[in-house]
């Protein structure tokens, strides 16, 4: 199957749905060519609505279409809208609790011919600590397509995180999802790795790799970053005895740091992440490159097994 | 909506006076609150309240009443007095205002408070928001009007002239926003900390329907958002002229009463003033 562009899928998806319940609008701030809101805006124009370059503007306006019994999707950069529109997310969406959909796309590095400006890597960080908001990252393409009616129909605000690229595909569409339940991709025993958006096929990688040296890893894709599934993830560390974590994120906010909340409360074991460390990232030519010279390899997530399970008791 | 007879002017000049007792009541037993931007507001407020929004206090959900923002979300004070009076909670609710136990908070929330139509605080979010619910009354065929009311201090903020652009934009004629120009913000007077003038050419050149009255009289008042109502094309927006602390000598036109609470000899004289017989 051809690699389809993760924003892409979600922008078909949406104007599907729009068929199937005519309470979603859509809203953008002059880049419906780029999250690819175009499709829905294209078949239902009069459930669009373009805001100009003006993201907090575009929240309140939701909330207020949220307000009139309307499913709203906001589309727009991550960085801008978990950076400028922040207060905006955290009054009139959260606390207000008015059922408005965050679609914040070109997520992570994944706008690599832009630059630091325009990544987005401290955006799950910023939302994760918002009361009241449910925060999901999908692996792939056809995953994100499957997020939009569930999200949609999914009782109050959603932050669904959207590259720009086409990350490794990892799912056939309409494999079974569920807000807040972990999957597990892959059994193994003597560690797990816990992942999400485009490191779920690295991921997944680094375990064959692993597995051709005799470890068995475990791959849990944690797509609900927000309620967590804390069930699933202390029953993998306490079947495995050491952790992984890997995601397109600064390391620090993100899922490393919400599954270290999780095993230092309840379950201390060895962890160790992978993830941005810390760092503006430059710009790239090309995603994979850039990915791998952040230190979102397949490789790092390898080292950083081999440390964990170094680790081990 | 009732006809504006004389006697009918001295009945909402009258619940003007009690919103502001009230007001200063619920700061003063809370020990804090802003009376300034509650005072400036009466009037407007009333007539609201009280002869112009289509609201039913059995039916706070109702989905064809009309809605109303407190952008300036710190004068929650005569929200509440406003609420309370018009039957959506009893006043006994405000007795232990600021308790962790009172449903009713510092700022409005919609989710606590009958009535509130939206949570506000932070200031700039109500020509947005309000933007937002005059789309959805439309794309609904619903024919109920959106009030937003803001402050002048607030709109010193660029997220206010973004809704303004939106509601310009989509030609929402059934949003009606009005300006408490009361010319005082926290820090000092409006056109000191920054000065905006002239409001009218901005709002204008935004795209609105410009009216601009004196905010303490009720006709003033009732007469503009009459004629809002029957502008087709664009929003509304009427900028009221009044003064902060309305009604009390000491605080009128002073910014240290934007957010601070009077005394009990203060709360005395403020109530006498105010026409108050039971100084309780």
């Amino acid at each position: 199957m051809a690699e389809m562009a993760m924003r892409e899928a979600y922008g078909r998806a949406l104007a599907e749905f729009g068929t199937e319940n005519p309470n979603v609008v859509a809203l953008d701030v002059d880049t419906s060519a780029s999250t690819l809101s175009s499709f829905f805006a294209k078949q239902f124009p009069d459930r669009f609505f373009n805001i100009g370059i003006a993201e907090p503007c575009m929240v309140d306006v939701a909330a207020g279409l949220a307000l009139g019994g309307f499913v709203p999707f906001i589309n727009g950069f991550a960085s801008i809208l978990s950076l400028r529109a922040l207060e905006q997310i955290r009054t009139c969406v959260c606390y207000a609790r008015t059922n408005v959909k965050i679609a914040a796309s070109y997520a992570g590095i994944s706008d690599f011919k832009d630059g630091p400006t325009h990544y987005s890597i401290t955006d799950l960080a910023n939302v994760r600590a918002l009361p009241g908001m449910t925060v999901i990252v999908p692996a792939d393409a056809a995953e994100a397509a499957d997020w939009v009616p569930i999200v949609a129909e999914y009782d109050g605000p959603v932050y669904l995180r959207i590259s720009r690229a086409g990350a490794l595909p990892v799912h056939q569409p309409g494999s079974p999802l569920q807000v807040g339940k972990a999957r597990l991709l892959r059994e193994g025993n003597d560690l797990t790795i816990i992942t999400m958006g485009s490191m779920t096929g690295r991921c997944l990688i680094a375990a064959d790799k692993l597995a051709e040296k005799g470890l068995s890893a475990r791959v849990l894709e944690v797509h609900t970053l927000k309620p967590l599934d804390m069930d699933m993830i202390l029953k993998c560390a306490e079947e495995t005895g050491t952790v992984v974590t890997a995601e397109e994120h600064n390391i620090i906010g993100g899922l490393g740091s919400a599954v270290a909340e999780v095993l230092g409360d309840q379950l201390p074991t060895p962890l160790e992440r992978v993830g941005i460390r810390d760092a503006f990232c430059p710009t790239g030519r090309d995603l994979e490159k850039l990915m791998d010279a952040c230190g979102l390899s397949v490789d790092e997530v390898v080292k950083a097994a081999h440390r964990a399970l170094a680790r081990k008791k | 909506m009732s006809s504006l007879t004389p006697q009918r002017i001295l009945e909402l000049e009258e619940i003007s006076r009690q919103l502001r007792v009230d007001s200063l009541r619920f700061i003063h037993r809370r020990g804090s609150g802003h009376p300034g931007g509650a005072l400036s507001a009466a009037e407007i407020m009333t007539v609201l309240y009280f002869h112009i929004m289509r609201i039913d206090p059995a039916r706070p959900d109702w989905e064809d009443r009309d809605r109303f923002i407190l952008s300036k979300g710190h004068a929650s004070a005569v929200l509440y007095a406003a609420l309370t009076r018009r039957g959506f909670f009893p006043v006994s609710e405000m007795e232990n205002w600021g308790e962790i136990d009172c449903p009713h908070q510092g700022h409005p929330d919609r989710l606590k408070t009958p009535g509130v139509d939206m949570t506000s605080g932070l200031l700039g979010h109500g020509v947005a928001v309000g933007s937002g619910l005059a789309l959805a009354a439309r794309l609904k065929n619903l024919d109920y009007r959106t009030y937003v009311l803001l402050g002048d201090g607030e709109s010193q903020g660029g997220i206010v002239w973004e809704g303004a652009a939106v509601a310009a934009k989509y030609h929402l004629a059934n949003l009606t926003c009005i300006l408490d120009c009361n010319d005082v913000q926290l820090d000092g007077p409006v056109h000191e900390v920054m000065p905006m003038e002239p409001w009218d050419k901005k709002w204008q050149a935004a795209g609105w329907h410009v009216l601009e009255i004196n905010g303490h009289d009720i006709l003033e008042v009732v007469e503009a958002l009459r004629v809002a109502a029957q502008i087709h094309d664009k929003p509304t927006m009427v900028i009221a002229r009044t003064t902060k602390g309305k009604g009390v000598s000491f605080m009128e036109n002073n910014s240290f009463w934007h957010g601070n609470v009077p005394n009990a000899d203060q709360m005395k004289q403020a109530l006498t003033e105010l026409g108050e017989v039971n100084h309780g």
